[in-house]
């Protein structure tokens, strides 16, 4: 047996052993590269996924709601720092990663290349996509690689949060006028299908899931999660009374579970290779924010090494 | 009602609110997560202190208001903010500067202010005053980095502050009612801060080598509700869901 495939094996048998992998460890590359992608992509999530959401604040209805929206993104951008960093321990920086995000190598979740129209999507986003986020996220606090591990323990308390504050959103909107609840009616119409596509491709047509698995990255099939998130939320929607816009949706007495109709996966494609309603928008808008930003990043590496050089100058 | 607290505490609150009103409209385009997350922590404590001011104000003022009727629902005229704050985001430079300009106004006037006659003034004042630290030191030491880091930040500080600098002496010049509540030994007199106000700001602008003209915006009299054209576009924005779904819970 070469060294390779016994280096290899004993790695496998401490993931096997539920043991984390620390950024020292030695790892197979292909175990690096599949975790680089993955956390830059969810971390380019976090701080895209604010763009959505923040088209909201300068409008929100009350000061209270304004307040807990500008805390939700911020707490975004925070999940992005704490991604960012988690990935830079596999050996590659933040400007590598921001790099591959503006270019377009990388992607970021589907669901944030969907408008926000009006204030229930505030609430919509809260409730589904927060949610969708959290039943993926919680599998992932067991995951294999410690500090991707480590960040999503952390995440996941505040996303939870986030859920609650979505859903109390559109419960108050459920109970307010007519024209609230309809508003509320149009976000769950506009993002239900969208949420069930964050869970990604269908296990037959996933092909990842299998290695996923074995490292432990994955422990549920993308059906199984989304089975799970079906589960949870379609009495979450009854209870604020609104329908959840798939005909075929039932309780399945004999499997335990809610039957529910086709995704239509040709959007799902469609918005993955970038045609979905506000691809070009979300990146344009991160790619402005960097590069507007240069002179403001220059200046300050220009100015913390001036003050270094007149430390050692002074010490000299 | 007594009006003159009512419009103090309107002086004090629209200047928070608008300020915060700007800088959350960056949230999620600054140039680095960190100043993007730092600049929201600053919107956030500017919108814990409006409520504060405004929850008070909406008992004075009574009958059926609240502190979002406060928040949204006055005309242009009847908001009383300080030019300066409404001053759009025009580069990461106009905004550190305007924030600058405004932090270190505000420090002291809240230290004043916690020595206010009116309990629930000095209240807020106790609390803003932490966050009002925070802020200065954050501004200050950015105005530092842009003015002395490269000639480009040099030169792009140096044109925010010959926009903005002739806005700051609103801050420290009182209107009939701010002297009139300092008489009341409830509100500040600005004319005691203005020393310290220009030594600390001056300081700080000529350690990095910026020059603010001693220039005088004479138009701008925000604090007596009148406003550039800019302000009615903020108002349009934070107004709109009050607006097109009146007297609804949210
Ligand atoms: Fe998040
Ligand atoms: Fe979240």
């Amino acid at each position: 047996m070469s060294p390779e495939i016994k280096l290899e094996d004993a790695f496998q048998a401490r993931i096997d052993d539920e043991q984390k992998i620390e950024p020292k460890d030695w790892m197979p590359e292909k175990y690096r590269k599949t975790h680089i992608r993955q956390i830059s992509q969810h971390a380019h999530s976090e701080i895209v996924g604010m763009l959505p959401e923040g088209n909201w604040i300068t409008r929100a209805p009350s000061l209270k709601r304004k307040l807990g929206l500008l805390a939700k993104v911020q707490d975004e951008a925070g999940h992005g720092l704490y991604l960012y960093s988690a990935a830079e321990t596999l050996g590659i920086s933040r400007d590598e990663l921001f790099d591959q995000l503006h270019t377009g190598k990388a992607k970021y979740s589907s669901i944030f290349n969907y408008p926000t129209l009006s204030w229930a999507d505030i609430g919509a986003i809260g409730w589904l996509v927060d949610g969708a986020a959290i039943i993926n996220q919680v599998m992932l606090t067991r995951t294999s690689y410690g500090p991707y591990a480590r960040a999503m323990v952390r995440i996941c308390k505040e996303e939870s949060f986030h859920q609650r504050q979505g859903y109390e959103i559109m419960l108050t909107l459920c109970q307010g006028m007519p024209e609230q609840k309809a508003m509320a009616q149009d976000a769950l119409n506009r993002f239900w299908w969208p949420s069930l596509m964050m869970f990604g491709p269908r296990d037959s047509d996933s092909p990842n899931t299998e290695q996923s698995v074995k490292w432990k990255i994955k422990r549920k099939t993308n059906d199984e999660l989304r089975q799970q998130f079906v589960d949870i939320t379609v009495p979450q929607a009854e209870y604020l009374g609104i329908t959840i816009p798939d005909p075929d949706l039932k309780w399945n007495e004999d499997r335990g579970h809610y039957d529910f109709g086709e995704i239509d996966w040709e959007e799902f494609w469609q918005v993955v290779k970038g045609n979905g309603p506000c691809n070009k928008e979300r990146l344009k808008a991160r790619v402005d924010a960097w590069e507007e930003g240069a002179w403001v990043r220059e200046a300050a590496v220009a100015y913390s090494t001036k003050i270094k050089n007149n430390e050692v100058k002074r010490t000299a | 009602m007594d009006q003159d607290l009512y419009k103090y505490l309107l002086i004090l609150g629209d200047n928070s609110m608008i300020l915060g009103h700007r800088l959350s409209e960056l949230c999620g385009h600054g140039p680095t997560l960190e100043t993007d997350i730092a600049l929201t922590n600053i919107s956030l404590d500017l919108f814990g202190q409006v409520r504060s001011y405004y929850q008070y104000a909406a008992k004075i003022k009574g009958e059926e208001s609240t502190e979002d009727s406060i928040a949204f629902l006055r005309t242009e005229r009847q908001y009383y903010n300080c030019i300066l704050v409404e001053q759009e985001n025009t580069n990461f430079a106009h905004v550190i500067v305007r924030q600058f300009l405004f932090d270190a106004q505000h420090q002291l006037l809240l230290e004043s202010l916690t020595q206010s006659q009116d309990e629930t003034i000095a209240a807020i004042a106790q609390k803003s005053l932490k966050e009002s630290k925070y802020h200065l030191r954050f501004s200050s030491e950015w105005v530092k980095r842009l003015g002395d880091g490269t000639e480009e930040s040099h030169q792009k500080t140096q044109e925010a502050v010959e926009h903005l600098y002739p806005f700051a002496h609103e801050l420290v010049t009182n209107t009939s009612i701010e002297t009139r509540m300092n008489e009341k030994g409830i509100g500040t007199n600005l004319d005691d801060l203005k020393e310290e106000y220009y030594k600390t700001v001056i300081d700080v602008f000529e350690e990095v080598g910026l020059v603010a003209k001693d220039l005088k915006n004479r138009f701008a009299k925000g604090k007596s509700g009148q406003h550039t054209e800019r302000l009615g576009y903020i108002l349009g924005e934070l107004q709109y869901m009050q607006r097109a779904y009146p007297n609804m819970q949210w």
